[in-house]
C-alpha cells in the first residue's frame, strides 16, 4: 500500500480577519474521488485551492508525490499546476475568442505541444466527453451544460494526476449536471485520476468514493469517525 | 397492498398465466430489490380470486395452487384502472423515527451532533451505492435508483438543516 498522493494536513488560512480554514486536512490516492462537502463559507473552496497550490496557507502543509507544495518556487509551482492538474469550476472559464477545441487544446499547448498535434490530441475528448459536434463553435454559441463539458475534457486533456473540480455541476440542471459527472468520473477513474470535488448536493457528491464534511474550517471523516 | 394490483395489471397485459410466470414477470420487472416469495404470490392470487378480480381459467392435473391458470376479469380491470387512476399519498413523514431520536438524545444529554453526522454518513454510503447501481444499470435501473437518491437527497437536506438548528431544537425541547 502506497502513501496518498496528495496530502493536507493542518491547513490554517485566515483572509484579513475571516478564518477560512482552522486545522483542516485530506489525505487522498491515486486514482480516488472524494467529495468534500458543508456548508457555504465552511472553507471548501478555500481548502481546493490550497490543495492546488493557488492559495498559500498560513500554516500547514500540503505534500504532493513527496513534495511540500509551499517548499517549491513559483513557477515550479506552476508548472506542476500546468502539467499534473486539471481544474473545473462552476462556471467553465472557457476562453471566449477560443472554439471548443481550442479551448480543450490549450493546456496541452501552454505545455509545450504544438498547435496541431495539440488539437489532434483535444479531439477523442470532445468525443468522450459527447460534444465532438461542437468542436468549431466558440463558448458563446454552446449551453451552459455544454461548456461544462467542454471544460471537463480540457481538464482531462492533459492527463492530470489529481482533477480539482469546484461546484462543476453548480450551474446546471440536475440532468445535466449528473451526465457531466457521470461523464467526469467515469474519465477519471478510467485514467486513474484522483479528484477532489467539491459539491453540496448529495447527489453529486454520491459519484465519490467517499465523502468528507469542512465545518467552520475544519474537516470531519464521516467514515471513519464511525 | 401494490402486489395485487401489480399482479393483476401483469395479467392484464400477458394473458392468462400460470402463478409462477406472473411472479417472474414481476420479479423481472420490479423486483429489483426484493423478488417475490412464492407463497405471496399464491396468497395474493387467492385473495384476488375470493374478491372476483381473476378467475381460474385452467388448471393442469396433479394438486397444489400452482396447477391453476389465472385469467383476470372484468372486475379486476377495473380494480386495476382505479388503481392507476388514483394518486399515492403523499407521505410527509411527520412521526419521523430520526426526529424522536434527535430530541431523545438532546433530552438525555447524549451527542445529537453526532448522531446526525453517524446518519448522514449512512444515507451517502446508500446514495453512492445507487449511484454506482444506476450508472452500471439500464434505464429501468436509472429510474429506481434515482427515486430512491431523491428520496435520500432530500431527507439529507433535512439532517443538515436540522443540524445547523441543534442549538435552537434543544433550547425548545427544554434540554
Ligand atoms: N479571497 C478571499 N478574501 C477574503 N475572504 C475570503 C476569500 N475567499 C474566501 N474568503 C472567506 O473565507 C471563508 C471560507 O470561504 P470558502 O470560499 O472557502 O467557502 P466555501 O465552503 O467554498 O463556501 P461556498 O459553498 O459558498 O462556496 C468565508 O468566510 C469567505 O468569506
Ligand atoms: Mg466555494
Amino acid at each position: 500500500m502506497t502513501g496518498p498522493l496528495l496530502h493536507a494536513e493542518n491547513l490554517h488560512k485566515t483572509y484579513r480577519s475571516t478564518p477560512a480554514l482552522e486545522g483542516a486536512g485530506l489525505a487522498i490516492s491515486a486514482g480516488e474521488i472524494v467529495a468534500v462537502m458543508g456548508p457555504s463559507g465552511s472553507g471548501k473552496s478555500t481548502l481546493l485551492q490550497c490543495m492546488a497550490g493557488i492559495v498559500r496557507p498560513d500554516s500547514g502543509t500540503v505534500t504532493y508525490d513527496g513534495r511540500v507544495l509551499s517548499e517549491l518556487g513559483d513557477a515550479e509551482r506552476s508548472r506542476l499546476r500546468r502539467a499534473d492538474f486539471g481544474f473545473v469550476f462552476q462556471f467553465g472559464q472557457l476562453v471566449p475568442e477560443l472554439t471548443c477545441v481550442e479551448n480543450v487544446a490549450l493546456p496541452l499547448r501552454l505545455a509545450g505541444r504544438r498547435r496541431r498535434d495539440a488539437e489532434q490530441a483535444a479531439l477523442p475528448w470532445l468525443e468522450r466527453l459527447e460534444i465532438a459536434g461542437l468542436a468549431g463553435k466558440r463558448p458563446g454559441e454552446i449551453s451552459g451544460g455544454e461548456g461544462q463539458r467542454v471544460a471537463v475534457a480540457r481538464a482531462l486533456a492533459c492527463s492530470p494526476r489529481v482533477v480539482f473540480a469546484d461546484e462543476p455541476t453548480g450551474a446546471l440542471d440536475s440532468l445535466n449536471g449528473e451526465r457531466v459527472m457521470e461523464l467526469l468520473t467515469a474519465a477519471a477513474r478510467q485514467s486513474r485520476a484522483a479528484v477532489v470535488l467539491v459539491t453540496h448536493e448529495a447527489r453529486v457528491a454520491a459519484y465519490a468514493d467517499r465523502e468528507i464534511v469542512v465545518r467552520d474550517g475544519r474537516t470531519r471523516d464521516l467514515e471513519s469517525s464511525r | 397492498m401494490t402486489i395485487g394490483q401489480t399482479l393483476l395489471g401483469l395479467l392484464e397485459e400477458a394473458g392468462p398465466r400460470h402463478g409462477y410466470d406472473l411472479k417472474r414477470a414481476f420479479d423481472e420487472r420490479f423486483g429489483h430489490d426484493r423478488p417475490l416469495h412464492y407463497g405471496q404470490v399464491y396468497s395474493t392470487m387467492s385473495r384476488l380470486l375470493k374478491n372476483g378480480l381473476v378467475e381460474v381459467d385452467g388448471v393442469e392435473p396433479g394438486d397444489g395452487p400452482e396447477r391453476k391458470r389465472y385469467a383476470i376479469t372484468e372486475a379486476g380491470v377495473t380494480d386495476v384502472a382505479s388503481w392507476l387512476a388514483q394518486p399515492e399519498r403523499p407521505e410527509p413523514y411527520l412521526q419521523s423515527t430520526l426526529y424522536t431520536k434527535i430530541v431523545l438524545a438532546l433530552l438525555t444529554g447524549r451527542d445529537a451532533a453526532g448522531l446526525l453526522d453517524v446518519q448522514r454518513g449512512e444515507h451517502l454510503r446508500l446514495m453512492r451505492e445507487l449511484t454506482r447501481r444506476k450508472t452500471e444499470g439500464d434505464l429501468a435501473d436509472q429510474l429506481i435508483c434515482d427515486h430512491a437518491l431523491f428520496h435520500l437527497e432530500a431527507d439529507l437536506r433535512w439532517l443538515e438543516l436540522t443540524a445547523a438548528r441543534l442549538g435552537r431544537l434543544a433550547a425548545e425541547v427544554g434540554a
